[in-house]
Protein backbone atom coordinates (compact mmCIF):
# COMPACT_ATOMS: atom_id res chain seq x y z
CA UNK A 1 0.00 0.00 0.00
CA UNK A 2 0.91 3.43 -0.82
CA UNK A 3 2.10 5.75 2.28
CA UNK A 4 0.84 6.95 4.10
CA UNK A 5 -2.28 4.29 3.90
CA UNK A 6 0.75 1.61 4.56
CA UNK A 7 0.25 3.01 8.42
CA UNK A 8 -3.81 2.43 8.60
CA UNK A 9 -4.12 -1.17 9.74
CA UNK A 10 -1.95 -0.87 12.49
CA UNK A 11 -3.48 2.16 13.09
CA UNK A 12 -7.04 0.49 13.19
CA UNK A 13 -5.61 -1.65 15.09
CA UNK A 14 -5.59 0.89 17.72
CA UNK A 15 -9.14 2.48 16.74
CA UNK A 16 -11.07 0.05 17.68
CA UNK A 17 -9.77 -0.06 21.28
CA UNK A 18 -10.42 3.28 21.39
CA UNK A 19 -13.87 3.52 19.87
CA UNK A 20 -14.59 0.74 22.90
CA UNK A 21 -13.16 2.46 25.02
CA UNK A 22 -14.64 5.48 24.40
CA UNK A 23 -17.98 3.72 24.17
CA UNK A 24 -17.93 2.44 27.55
CA UNK A 25 -16.36 5.16 29.56
CA UNK A 26 -19.09 7.26 28.24
CA UNK A 27 -21.67 4.91 28.89
CA UNK A 28 -20.26 4.42 32.59
CA UNK A 29 -19.70 8.20 32.59
CA UNK A 30 -23.38 9.22 32.07
CA UNK A 31 -24.61 6.80 34.57
CA UNK A 32 -22.45 7.76 36.73
CA UNK A 33 -23.39 11.66 36.30
CA UNK A 34 -26.80 11.36 36.51
CA UNK A 35 -27.14 9.27 39.87
CA UNK A 36 -24.51 11.37 41.07
CA UNK A 37 -26.02 14.63 40.04
CA UNK A 38 -29.33 13.44 41.57
CA UNK A 39 -28.11 11.87 44.63
CA UNK A 40 -25.95 15.17 45.28
CA UNK A 41 -29.58 17.21 45.45
CA UNK A 42 -30.08 14.78 48.10
CA UNK A 43 -31.50 16.73 51.07
CA UNK A 44 -29.76 13.91 53.00
CA UNK A 45 -26.39 15.36 54.40
CA UNK A 46 -24.88 11.81 54.10
CA UNK A 47 -25.80 11.14 50.47
CA UNK A 48 -25.01 14.59 48.47
CA UNK A 49 -21.64 14.75 51.43
CA UNK A 50 -20.29 11.51 50.04
CA UNK A 51 -21.24 12.20 46.65
CA UNK A 52 -19.57 15.64 47.21
CA UNK A 53 -16.05 13.99 48.22
CA UNK A 54 -16.60 11.81 44.92
CA UNK A 55 -16.48 14.37 42.84
CA UNK A 56 -14.40 17.17 44.32
CA UNK A 57 -11.94 14.09 44.66
CA UNK A 58 -11.79 13.09 40.87
CA UNK A 59 -12.38 16.57 39.43
CA UNK A 60 -8.66 17.70 41.90
CA UNK A 61 -6.72 15.10 40.87
CA UNK A 62 -5.69 14.09 37.38
CA UNK A 63 -7.03 11.51 35.46
CA UNK A 64 -3.74 9.78 34.52
CA UNK A 65 -3.24 9.53 37.84
CA UNK A 66 -6.25 8.31 39.23
CA UNK A 67 -5.54 5.84 35.90
CA UNK A 68 -2.36 4.92 38.13
CA UNK A 69 -4.19 4.11 41.20
CA UNK A 70 -6.63 2.23 39.59
CA UNK A 71 -4.22 0.19 37.28
CA UNK A 72 -0.93 0.45 39.38
CA UNK A 73 -2.36 0.59 43.15
CA UNK A 74 -5.33 -1.38 43.60
CA UNK A 75 -3.61 -4.90 42.82
CA UNK A 76 -1.39 -4.24 45.96
CA UNK A 77 -3.21 -5.35 49.43
CA UNK A 78 -4.75 -4.46 50.98
CA UNK A 79 -6.70 -3.54 47.75
CA UNK A 80 -6.09 -6.65 46.15
CA UNK A 81 -8.18 -5.84 43.38
CA UNK A 82 -6.94 -6.58 39.77
CA UNK A 83 -8.52 -4.79 36.61
CA UNK A 84 -7.62 -5.51 32.81
CA UNK A 85 -5.67 -2.83 31.56
CA UNK A 86 -9.34 -1.95 29.69
CA UNK A 87 -11.42 -1.82 32.52
CA UNK A 88 -8.94 0.25 34.42
CA UNK A 89 -9.51 2.21 31.67
CA UNK A 90 -12.96 2.30 31.60
CA UNK A 91 -13.33 3.57 35.14
CA UNK A 92 -10.71 5.81 35.66
CA UNK A 93 -12.14 7.70 32.47
CA UNK A 94 -15.69 6.97 33.83
CA UNK A 95 -15.56 8.35 37.16
CA UNK A 96 -13.84 11.26 35.94
CA UNK A 97 -15.97 12.67 33.46
CA UNK A 98 -18.97 11.60 35.66
CA UNK A 99 -17.80 13.34 38.39
CA UNK A 100 -17.76 16.45 35.75
CA UNK A 101 -20.74 15.60 34.53
CA UNK A 102 -22.51 15.00 37.44
CA UNK A 103 -21.78 18.87 38.23
CA UNK A 104 -23.49 19.58 34.70
CA UNK A 105 -26.51 17.12 35.81
CA UNK A 106 -26.65 19.09 39.55
CA UNK A 107 -27.05 22.42 37.75
CA UNK A 108 -29.61 21.34 35.15
CA UNK A 109 -31.72 19.83 38.42
CA UNK A 110 -31.62 22.98 39.96
CA UNK A 111 -32.24 25.25 37.31
CA UNK A 112 -35.95 23.37 37.40
CA UNK A 113 -38.56 25.89 38.55
CA UNK A 114 -40.04 24.65 41.92
CA UNK A 115 -43.30 25.32 40.17
CA UNK A 116 -42.35 22.58 38.43
CA UNK A 117 -42.12 20.33 40.95
CA UNK A 118 -44.97 21.73 43.37
CA UNK A 119 -47.38 20.68 40.36
CA UNK A 120 -45.64 17.41 40.51
CA UNK A 121 -46.76 17.04 43.90
CA UNK A 122 -50.26 18.38 43.54
CA UNK A 123 -50.76 15.72 41.29
CA UNK A 124 -49.46 13.13 44.11
CA UNK A 125 -46.49 12.10 41.90
CA UNK A 126 -43.63 10.12 44.09
CA UNK A 127 -40.48 12.30 44.53
CA UNK A 128 -39.22 9.17 42.34
CA UNK A 129 -41.79 10.07 39.63
CA UNK A 130 -40.96 13.67 39.76
CA UNK A 131 -37.08 12.86 39.15
CA UNK A 132 -37.87 10.71 36.27
CA UNK A 133 -40.89 12.23 34.78
CA UNK A 134 -40.95 16.05 35.33
CA UNK A 135 -37.63 17.54 36.58
CA UNK A 136 -34.72 14.81 34.57
CA UNK A 137 -36.75 15.03 30.88
CA UNK A 138 -36.46 18.96 31.40
CA UNK A 139 -32.95 18.84 32.77
CA UNK A 140 -31.70 16.70 29.62
CA UNK A 141 -32.08 19.59 27.92
CA UNK A 142 -29.69 21.68 29.31
CA UNK A 143 -27.60 18.54 30.19
CA UNK A 144 -26.91 17.58 26.72
CA UNK A 145 -24.87 20.25 24.88
CA UNK A 146 -22.25 20.04 27.81
CA UNK A 147 -22.26 16.59 28.02
CA UNK A 148 -21.67 16.51 24.58
CA UNK A 149 -18.31 18.67 24.97
CA UNK A 150 -17.81 15.92 28.17
CA UNK A 151 -17.73 13.24 25.92
CA UNK A 152 -15.29 14.76 23.06
CA UNK A 153 -13.19 15.54 25.92
CA UNK A 154 -13.48 11.44 27.29
CA UNK A 155 -12.17 10.93 23.71
CA UNK A 156 -9.30 12.50 23.83
CA UNK A 157 -8.33 11.51 27.21
CA UNK A 158 -8.37 7.95 26.05
CA UNK A 159 -4.92 8.58 24.89
CA UNK A 160 -3.91 8.20 28.20
CA UNK A 161 -4.23 4.69 28.41
CA UNK A 162 -1.35 4.18 26.15
CA UNK A 163 0.30 4.62 29.73
CA UNK A 164 -1.26 1.55 31.08
CA UNK A 165 -0.17 -0.69 28.50
CA UNK A 166 -3.58 -0.61 26.44
CA UNK A 167 -2.81 -0.59 22.84
CA UNK A 168 -5.07 2.30 21.63
CA UNK A 169 -4.40 4.43 19.35
CA UNK A 170 -1.93 6.52 20.27
CA UNK A 171 -0.34 3.23 21.87
CA UNK A 172 -0.11 1.89 18.31
CA UNK A 173 1.08 5.24 16.26
CA UNK A 174 4.23 5.45 19.28
CA UNK A 175 5.03 1.81 18.18
CA UNK A 176 4.88 3.14 14.68
CA UNK A 177 6.93 5.84 15.10
CA UNK A 178 9.87 3.98 16.85
CA UNK A 179 9.60 0.78 14.00
CA UNK A 180 8.88 2.96 10.83
CA UNK A 181 10.27 6.44 11.92
CA UNK A 182 8.18 8.66 9.22
CA UNK A 183 7.22 11.13 12.78
CA UNK A 184 5.63 13.60 10.63
CA UNK A 185 3.61 11.56 8.59
CA UNK A 186 2.19 9.20 11.80
CA UNK A 187 1.16 12.15 14.12
CA UNK A 188 -0.86 13.92 10.99
CA UNK A 189 -2.61 10.59 10.41
CA UNK A 190 -3.08 10.58 14.18
CA UNK A 191 -4.50 13.69 14.34
CA UNK A 192 -6.69 12.88 11.46
CA UNK A 193 -8.53 10.09 12.70
CA UNK A 194 -9.32 11.92 16.77
CA UNK A 195 -10.71 14.71 14.59
CA UNK A 196 -12.67 12.43 12.67
CA UNK A 197 -13.82 10.39 15.67
CA UNK A 198 -14.82 13.55 17.24
CA UNK A 199 -16.61 15.69 15.05
CA UNK A 200 -19.46 13.34 14.69
CA UNK A 201 -19.91 13.69 17.98
CA UNK A 202 -19.87 17.41 17.55
CA UNK A 203 -22.72 16.99 14.92
CA UNK A 204 -24.37 14.10 17.03
CA UNK A 205 -25.04 16.88 19.65
CA UNK A 206 -26.30 19.84 17.71
CA UNK A 207 -28.60 17.28 15.85
CA UNK A 208 -30.40 15.69 19.21
CA UNK A 209 -30.93 19.72 20.55
CA UNK A 210 -32.45 20.73 17.42
CA UNK A 211 -34.22 17.46 17.62
CA UNK A 212 -36.16 19.23 20.97
CA UNK A 213 -39.83 20.27 19.71
CA UNK A 214 -40.85 21.92 23.10
CA UNK A 215 -39.79 25.31 23.91
CA UNK B 1 -63.71 1.18 50.16
CA UNK B 2 -62.69 0.54 53.65
CA UNK B 3 -64.22 2.58 56.31
CA UNK B 4 -61.45 4.06 58.26
CA UNK B 5 -61.47 3.78 61.75
CA UNK B 6 -59.45 7.81 62.54
CA UNK B 7 -62.65 9.01 61.23
CA UNK B 8 -64.28 11.86 62.05
CA UNK B 9 -68.14 11.95 62.75
CA UNK B 10 -69.04 11.83 59.04
CA UNK B 11 -71.06 14.70 58.77
CA UNK B 12 -68.09 16.34 60.27
CA UNK B 13 -66.48 19.36 57.53
CA UNK B 14 -64.46 18.25 54.28
CA UNK B 15 -62.11 21.01 55.89
CA UNK B 16 -61.07 22.30 59.42
CA UNK B 17 -58.30 24.41 60.02
CA UNK B 18 -57.37 24.20 64.00
CA UNK B 19 -55.99 27.07 65.55
CA UNK B 20 -53.35 26.84 62.40
CA UNK B 21 -50.10 28.93 62.60
CA UNK B 22 -47.40 29.55 60.17
CA UNK B 23 -44.72 32.28 59.58
CA UNK B 24 -42.11 33.12 57.38
CA UNK B 25 -39.01 34.17 59.71
CA UNK B 26 -40.50 37.03 61.20
CA UNK B 27 -43.94 37.14 59.32
CA UNK B 28 -46.64 36.02 60.70
CA UNK B 29 -49.12 34.91 57.93
CA UNK B 30 -51.07 32.56 59.20
CA UNK B 31 -51.91 33.34 62.93
CA UNK B 32 -54.58 30.85 64.71
CA UNK B 33 -56.75 30.54 61.54
CA UNK B 34 -59.85 28.22 61.90
CA UNK B 35 -61.46 27.88 59.53
CA UNK B 36 -64.45 25.04 58.45
CA UNK B 37 -65.19 24.23 54.67
CA UNK B 38 -68.46 22.02 54.15
CA UNK B 39 -68.56 18.93 51.65
CA UNK B 40 -69.94 20.06 48.10
CA UNK B 41 -69.13 23.56 49.27
CA UNK B 42 -67.61 26.54 47.36
CA UNK B 43 -65.83 28.85 49.63
CA UNK B 44 -63.55 31.94 47.81
CA UNK B 45 -61.38 33.65 50.07
CA UNK B 46 -60.54 37.44 49.69
CA UNK B 47 -58.18 39.67 50.96
CA UNK B 48 -55.56 42.11 50.61
CA UNK B 49 -52.19 40.78 49.26
CA UNK B 50 -50.12 39.14 52.72
CA UNK B 51 -53.19 38.47 54.26
CA UNK B 52 -52.58 34.04 54.06
CA UNK B 53 -55.07 33.03 51.03
CA UNK B 54 -52.50 31.71 49.23
CA UNK B 55 -50.50 30.17 52.10
CA UNK B 56 -53.88 28.86 53.21
CA UNK B 57 -53.97 26.69 49.83
CA UNK B 58 -50.42 25.76 50.00
CA UNK B 59 -50.58 24.40 53.14
CA UNK B 60 -53.68 22.52 52.25
CA UNK B 61 -51.94 21.05 49.12
CA UNK B 62 -49.30 20.27 51.59
CA UNK B 63 -46.49 22.53 49.47
CA UNK B 64 -46.21 24.63 53.21
CA UNK B 65 -45.91 23.32 56.44
CA UNK B 66 -47.39 24.82 59.28
CA UNK B 67 -45.98 25.88 62.51
CA UNK B 68 -48.74 24.64 64.42
CA UNK B 69 -51.87 23.82 64.81
CA UNK B 70 -54.25 20.45 62.82
CA UNK B 71 -55.82 20.87 59.82
CA UNK B 72 -58.54 17.86 59.01
CA UNK B 73 -59.12 16.86 55.52
CA UNK B 74 -61.95 14.49 55.10
CA UNK B 75 -62.28 13.89 58.58
CA UNK B 76 -58.42 12.81 58.70
CA UNK B 77 -55.62 14.84 60.29
CA UNK B 78 -53.07 16.26 56.94
CA UNK B 79 -49.90 16.94 58.42
CA UNK B 80 -50.51 14.63 61.16
CA UNK B 81 -50.74 10.43 61.71
CA UNK B 82 -52.70 9.29 64.54
CA UNK B 83 -50.32 7.18 66.39
CA UNK B 84 -51.81 5.30 69.73
CA UNK B 85 -54.32 8.42 70.03
CA UNK B 86 -51.32 10.57 69.86
CA UNK B 87 -51.08 13.32 66.76
CA UNK B 88 -47.65 12.76 65.25
CA UNK B 89 -45.40 14.81 62.15
CA UNK B 90 -46.97 12.72 59.19
CA UNK B 91 -44.49 11.09 56.81
CA UNK B 92 -44.34 10.69 53.09
CA UNK B 93 -46.62 7.70 52.91
CA UNK B 94 -49.76 9.73 54.96
CA UNK B 95 -48.66 13.09 53.04
CA UNK B 96 -49.42 10.72 49.94
CA UNK B 97 -52.66 9.08 50.84
CA UNK B 98 -53.94 12.41 51.65
CA UNK B 99 -52.75 14.50 48.70
CA UNK B 100 -54.77 11.97 46.60
CA UNK B 101 -58.10 14.16 48.38
CA UNK B 102 -56.63 17.09 46.69
CA UNK B 103 -56.34 19.07 43.69
CA UNK B 104 -54.53 22.55 42.59
CA UNK B 105 -54.80 24.99 40.17
CA UNK B 106 -51.91 27.42 40.16
CA UNK B 107 -51.81 30.51 39.15
CA UNK B 108 -49.12 30.52 36.51
CA UNK B 109 -50.58 27.20 34.98
CA UNK B 110 -47.39 24.64 35.71
CA UNK B 111 -47.71 22.69 32.82
CA UNK B 112 -45.29 20.42 31.84
CA UNK B 113 -43.22 21.91 29.06
CA UNK B 114 -41.85 18.96 27.79
CA UNK B 115 -45.10 16.70 27.96
CA UNK B 116 -47.96 17.25 24.75
CA UNK B 117 -50.99 18.52 26.19
CA UNK B 118 -53.19 14.93 26.64
CA UNK B 119 -50.32 13.70 28.27
CA UNK B 120 -50.21 16.60 30.58
CA UNK B 121 -53.79 15.27 31.26
CA UNK B 122 -52.97 11.13 31.25
CA UNK B 123 -49.41 11.50 32.76
CA UNK B 124 -50.63 11.29 36.74
CA UNK B 125 -53.99 8.95 36.19
CA UNK B 126 -52.25 6.50 34.36
CA UNK B 127 -48.59 6.70 37.05
CA UNK B 128 -50.17 7.36 39.79
CA UNK B 129 -53.80 5.75 39.66
CA UNK B 130 -52.84 3.21 37.65
CA UNK B 131 -55.66 4.03 35.17
CA UNK B 132 -55.47 2.04 32.07
CA UNK B 133 -53.85 4.67 29.14
CA UNK B 134 -57.01 4.05 26.37
CA UNK B 135 -59.03 5.04 29.69
CA UNK B 136 -57.45 8.00 30.61
CA UNK B 137 -56.74 9.13 27.52
CA UNK B 138 -60.84 8.72 27.05
CA UNK B 139 -61.50 10.85 30.28
CA UNK B 140 -59.01 13.53 29.52
CA UNK B 141 -60.47 13.43 25.92
CA UNK B 142 -63.65 14.63 27.78
CA UNK B 143 -62.08 17.08 30.19
CA UNK B 144 -60.08 18.94 27.36
CA UNK B 145 -63.70 18.82 25.26
CA UNK B 146 -65.43 20.22 28.70
CA UNK B 147 -62.62 23.47 28.33
CA UNK B 148 -62.78 23.71 24.88
CA UNK B 149 -59.39 22.28 24.45
CA UNK B 150 -60.36 19.11 22.45
CA UNK B 151 -58.29 20.00 19.05
CA UNK B 152 -55.47 21.22 21.38
CA UNK B 153 -53.99 17.95 22.83
CA UNK B 154 -51.67 17.11 20.32
CA UNK B 155 -50.05 20.82 21.12
CA UNK B 156 -47.25 21.62 23.55
CA UNK B 157 -48.11 24.33 25.85
CA UNK B 158 -46.03 26.77 25.12
CA UNK B 159 -48.39 26.47 21.63
CA UNK B 160 -51.22 27.63 23.87
CA UNK B 161 -52.11 31.47 24.83
CA UNK B 162 -52.24 31.54 28.71
CA UNK B 163 -55.46 31.41 28.78
CA UNK B 164 -55.49 28.20 26.95
CA UNK B 165 -53.04 26.97 29.30
CA UNK B 166 -55.04 27.70 32.73
CA UNK B 167 -57.97 25.74 31.12
CA UNK B 168 -55.64 22.61 30.40
CA UNK B 169 -54.39 22.56 33.95
CA UNK B 170 -57.84 22.65 35.64
CA UNK B 171 -58.57 19.76 33.61
CA UNK B 172 -55.07 18.15 34.49
CA UNK B 173 -56.77 18.46 37.94
CA UNK B 174 -59.85 17.16 37.42
CA UNK B 175 -58.38 14.06 35.96
CA UNK B 176 -57.01 13.17 39.23
CA UNK B 177 -60.73 13.00 40.49
CA UNK B 178 -60.01 15.36 43.83
CA UNK B 179 -62.54 15.24 46.54
CA UNK B 180 -61.36 18.80 47.00
CA UNK B 181 -60.15 21.66 44.63
CA UNK B 182 -57.80 24.83 45.48
CA UNK B 183 -57.97 27.57 42.96
CA UNK B 184 -54.31 30.20 43.23
CA UNK B 185 -55.77 33.37 41.79
CA UNK B 186 -56.23 31.22 38.78
CA UNK B 187 -56.67 34.12 36.39
CA UNK B 188 -54.26 36.59 37.65
CA UNK B 189 -51.38 36.47 35.34
CA UNK B 190 -53.76 36.20 32.65
CA UNK B 191 -54.40 39.22 29.91
CA UNK B 192 -57.72 40.92 30.73
CA UNK B 193 -59.03 38.89 27.73
CA UNK B 194 -58.15 35.91 28.82
CA UNK B 195 -59.76 36.03 32.13
CA UNK B 196 -63.51 35.44 30.49
CA UNK B 197 -62.84 31.81 29.11
CA UNK B 198 -61.70 30.19 32.14
CA UNK B 199 -64.18 31.97 34.75
CA UNK B 200 -66.01 30.33 32.42
CA UNK B 201 -64.77 27.16 32.65
CA UNK B 202 -64.72 27.67 36.39
CA UNK B 203 -68.69 28.59 36.28
CA UNK B 204 -69.38 25.83 34.50
CA UNK B 205 -67.20 23.61 37.09
CA UNK B 206 -69.29 24.75 39.69
CA UNK B 207 -72.43 24.59 37.82
CA UNK B 208 -71.80 21.00 37.37
CA UNK B 209 -70.10 19.01 39.92
CA UNK B 210 -70.44 18.45 43.66
CA UNK B 211 -66.84 19.11 44.73
CA UNK B 212 -65.88 21.28 47.41
CA UNK B 213 -63.71 24.11 46.03
CA UNK B 214 -61.52 26.94 48.06
CA UNK B 215 -60.86 29.56 45.12
CA UNK B 216 -58.71 32.28 46.25
CA UNK B 217 -59.46 35.15 43.76
CA UNK B 218 -59.74 38.69 42.93
CA UNK B 219 -62.14 38.74 40.57
CA UNK B 220 -64.97 39.84 43.37
CA UNK B 221 -68.23 39.33 40.33
CA UNK B 222 -67.15 35.94 39.81
CA UNK B 223 -66.46 34.89 43.68
CA UNK B 224 -70.41 36.48 44.35
CA UNK B 225 -71.80 34.34 41.75
CA UNK B 226 -70.13 30.66 42.00
CA UNK B 227 -69.91 30.84 45.83
CA UNK B 228 -71.78 29.99 49.06
CA UNK B 229 -69.91 31.85 50.94
CA UNK B 230 -67.15 34.59 51.29
CA UNK B 231 -64.49 34.50 53.73
CA UNK B 232 -62.59 37.45 54.41
CA UNK B 233 -59.02 37.28 55.75
CA UNK B 234 -57.27 39.77 57.59
CA UNK B 235 -53.19 39.68 59.22
CA UNK B 236 -53.99 35.77 58.99
CA UNK B 237 -57.05 34.79 60.30
CA UNK B 238 -60.62 35.12 59.31
CA UNK B 239 -62.41 38.65 59.93
CA UNK B 240 -65.37 37.72 58.62
CA UNK B 241 -67.03 35.46 56.36
CA UNK B 242 -70.76 34.56 55.22
CA UNK B 243 -73.07 34.55 51.98
CA UNK B 244 -71.86 36.65 49.25
CA UNK B 245 -75.18 38.91 49.52
CA UNK B 246 -74.32 40.01 52.77
CA UNK B 247 -70.18 40.41 52.21
CA UNK B 248 -70.24 42.33 49.04
CA UNK B 249 -73.29 44.41 50.14
CA UNK B 250 -73.59 44.55 53.75
CA UNK B 251 -70.35 43.81 55.51
CA UNK B 252 -69.93 43.86 59.39
CA UNK B 253 -66.54 44.73 59.69
CA UNK B 254 -64.92 48.23 58.51
CA UNK B 255 -62.13 46.56 56.96
CA UNK B 256 -63.73 44.18 55.06
CA UNK B 257 -65.76 47.17 53.51
CA UNK B 258 -62.14 49.10 53.05
CA UNK B 259 -60.86 45.87 51.52
CA UNK B 260 -64.01 45.79 49.34
CA UNK B 261 -64.19 49.21 48.74
CA UNK B 262 -60.54 49.52 47.13
CA UNK B 263 -60.85 46.45 44.93
CA UNK B 264 -64.50 47.47 43.85
CA UNK B 265 -63.22 50.72 42.71
CA UNK B 266 -61.79 50.22 39.30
Amino acid sequence: MLPPFDLLPTLVRGLRVTIGLTLAASTLALIVAVIAGVARTSKNPLISGIVGFYVELFRGTSVLVQMFWIFFVLPIPPFNISLSPFLAGVIALGLNVGAYGSEVVRGAIQAISRSQIEAGIALNFTPTQRMTRIILPQAMVRILPPFGNLLIELLKSTALVSLITLSDLTFQALTLRQTVGRTTEVFAVLLIMYFLLAYPLTLGVRWVEGRRVWA
Amino acid sequence: MVQDNDRQDASGPMIRFQKVKKSFGDVHVLRELDLDVATAERISIIGASGSGKTTLLRILMTLEEPNSGVIYVDGEPLWHKKVNGELVEADEKHLRKMRGKIGMVFQQFNLFPHMKVLRNVTEAPIHVLGTPRDKAEARAKELLDMVGLADKMDNYPSQLSGGQQQRVAIARALAMQPKVMLFDEITAALDPELVGEVLGVMRQLAHETQMTMLIVTHEMGFARDVSHRIVFLHEGQVLEEGPPEKIFTNPDHPRTREFLSRVLEH
